[in-house]
């Protein structure tokens, strides 16, 4: 029978069939110090191993400072549970990369770094983002603490099949337009639980197209349409980026490589719901509520809640607006922002560094406006200081940090003010997700430049040399 | 980690929480994620929406939870896509620890759900027009008193009567109270057959 790549890496890691469900071989875990020290204590009480550490590895990206390399720059709770996750990886003989270490990074921006995650790979982590790696043909999906817990003693989870999707971007990319364009505009068609109990393969000549880096955002936010996973089949894309990294295959490269050639959908394979996308017809996307479905072309005016048909878009949109301060039929270029952030497991590689840089050559940040760019890892950041992007934002006025999560979601003292409105290069507009009463828009990476240097809201169109 | 314990029915009074896509960032915000326990997350469950002020100390008055007449109700309802975003089990540990045993919504984000299931917090989704139901029956009567049987799979309050559906092995996790962990290592044998068929590579 045809199979979609969903199918093909689910069944190849089936141990046994329990109860209907299917019991999953996990061949990667990555975790960090938010999800963690639960599952750890639960392993602990019961005097339960971890069953496969080498499979395992640690970073800490979320509760750290970027300012200042010390575990208790942001607080002692923060330290304590920095420290309990490096006495976890300690005991537990587990792969630690922790605050200062050069290949420390945001869970989803380091692992891809050192070639851990491979196509066809089973991957999870205590983070909803873990959606990522799926840009690699792997299965990868965010799991909650007690799941961390069971993989660690087992590594396995109990998982049923999920419904499956095709979204397929054909044409050609304009410029200007991103990754980040893409998935938003996928994301505002078919809403922010457009796919839930669904599994993504994105596919078309647009995402063909796309790098690694490229596909890992586009991944990224499979969760913001509610997708249990996204995934883009492997290609020759795919194995440029991962020959040579360090723990990618070495000698048995040709025999992964030719596994990994296996790993796409049949002609004949058939989904369960199928959505197409013409790359053509998308314009730079900024969000203008309180979910990542609420987004607009930044040509095209804030709605009103009359535009939408459904009553509960209706009162969600009327709610969002109240939140966000803004009215319907504001055009995006007339509303001041007074934060930009550019950074986070969407937007935080080199190749969002350089397209933000780009645009950061053709001015200075707007006063009034604070500005920080946040390298996604340790190696990304030295690479741009390297290419002198720090430079470059340093002088048109943004600030260079350290490494990590930061204002994505403000678990570290990089947090808004009720009121602030952020251009956000991260993944969630939640009411309150970068501070208390702080207005968060969604947007790419040259965008958010844009938007630090004219004050407002730009179109990026607008800045091409 | 699962409870001990088995769920099979509660009866209990219910907070309508009339709104789509509450996200775990709104049900636990992310100031109190820095624990490293399970424990203590009830008192800040809707911080942003709970209360006036960033110590706790002022509640607001028009949300459903600080309503007099919604005291005490281990019932939750909400609409569609309920626990999107984040992962965090922080989100039904500070549902469970505040006191709620059921949360009826039309539909839940899948790491939430999963999570709930984990926690012995029972995820009841109904339709657009049942919840529309619920929520009229209970605004109007705070007091009505909602019956959820896991076993038979039933809503039942003030002579209606909803089916709701669950998979076979949530319900069975549920009902059992199982520890799906030591389940799961009693098929080391089958794991270990797996991981000595796997390529090289990995």
């Amino acid at each position: 029978m045809a199979k979609t790549l969903y199918d093909k890496v689910f069944d190849a890691h089936v141990v046994e069939t329990v109860d209907g469900d299917s019991l999953l071989y996990i061949d990667r875990h990555l975790i960090h110090e938010v999800t963690s020290p639960q599952a750890f204590a639960g392993l602990n009480d019961k005097g339960r191993k971890v069953r496969r550490p080498d499979r395992t590895v640690a970073t800490m990206d979320h509760s750290i400072s970027t300012r200042s390399l010390a575990l208790d720059a942001c607080g002692p709770q923060n330290a304590l549970q920095l420290n309990t996750l490096a006495e976890n990886c300690e005991q537990h003989n587990i792969r630690l990369f922790p605050v200062g270490h050069q290949k420390q990074g945001i869970v989803h921006v380091m692992g891809p770094e050192l070639g851990l995650i491979q196509p066809g790979m089973t991957v999870v982590c205590g983070d909803s983002h873990t959606a990522t790696h799926g840009a690699f043909g792997a299965l990868a999906f965010g799991i909650g603490t007690s799941q961390v817990e069971h993989v660690l003693a087992t590594q396995t989870l109990k998982q049923s099949k999920a419904k499956s999707m095709l979204i397929q971007v054909d044409g050609t990319l304009p410029v200007g337009i991103t990754a980040k364009d893409i998935i938003l505009a996928i994301i505002g068609r078919i809403g922010h639980a457009g796919a839930t109990g669904h599994v993504i393969e994105y596919a078309g000549e647009a995402i063909r197209a796309l790098t690694m880096e490229e596909r890992m955002t586009i991944c990224n936010m499979s969760i913001e349409a509610g997708a249990k996973a996204g995934m883009i089949a492997p290609d020759e894309t795919t194995f440029a980026y991962l020959k040579g990294r360090e723990f990618a295959p070495s000698q048995q490269w040709d025999a992964a490589v030719e596994y990994w050639q296996s790993l796409h959908s049949d002609a004949e394979a058939s989904f369960d719901t199928v959505v197409k996308l013409d790359a053509a017809s998308i314009a730079p996307q900024v969000t203008w509520g309180t979910n990542p479905g609420q987004v607009i072309g930044v040509d095209t005016p804030i709605p009103a809640p009359a535009d939408f048909s459904d009553a509960v878009e209706q009162e969600s949109a009327r709610k969002a607006l109240g939140y966000m301060g803004l009215n319907a039929g504001q055009k995006l270029a007339d509303i001041a922002i007074s934060h930009v952030f550019i950074g986070s497991c969407t937007n935080g590689r080199i190749e969002d560094l350089r397209a933000a840089a780009h645009i950061a050559r053709q001015g200075k940040v707007a006063s009034g406006v604070t500005a920080i760019v946040v390298p996604g890892s340790g190696a990304v950041k030295r690479l741009a200081e390297e290419e002198g992007l720090d430079q470059v934002f340093t002088q048109a006025g943004f600030e260079w940090r350290l490494p990590g999560c930061s204002m994505c979601l403000g678990m570290n003292d990089d947090i808004l003010q009720a009121n602030d409105r952020c251009a956000s290069t991260s993944n969630r507009n939640f009411e309150g997700r970068q501070g208390r009463g702080a207005r968060t828009h969604l947007v790419s990476p040259a965008m958010a430049a844009a938007a630090a240097l004219r004050g407002k809201f730009a179109d990026v169109r607008d800045f091409q040399e | 980690m699962t409870a001990p314990q088995g769920f099979s029915t509660h009866t209990g009074t219910a907070c309508p929480l009339d709104e789509a896509n509450i996200d775990t960032d709104q049900i636990i915000p992310k100031q109190f994620l820095t624990g490293v326990t399970r424990a203590g997350y009830g008192k800040h469950l809707f911080h942003d929406w709970r209360y006036l002020d960033l110590h706790e100390q002022e509640p607001n008055p028009d949300f459903a939870l600080n309503k007099a007449e919604y005291q005490g109700a281990s019932v939750l309802l909400s609409r569609e896509n309920f626990g999107c975003g984040s992962s965090r089990e922080h989100a039904p540990w500070a549902l469970d620890d505040f006191g709620f045993k059921v949360i009826i919504a039309t539909s839940f984000a899948d790491i939430f759900y999963g999570n709930c299931i984990n926690n012995q917090l029972l995820p009841v989704a109904l339709s657009s027009s049942q919840m529309d139901t619920l929520f009229e029956l209970v605004k109007a009567r705070p007091d009505t008193r909602i019956t959820i049987d896991l076993t038979q799979q039933t809503v039942s309050l003030a002579q209606q009567q909803f089916s709701f559906d669950i998979a076979e092995h949530h319900k069975h996790n549920l009902l059992k109270g199982l520890d799906a962990i030591g389940l799961t290592l009693e098929l080391g044998q089958q794991i270990e057959q797996y991981e000595q068929q796997q390529p090289a590579w990995l």
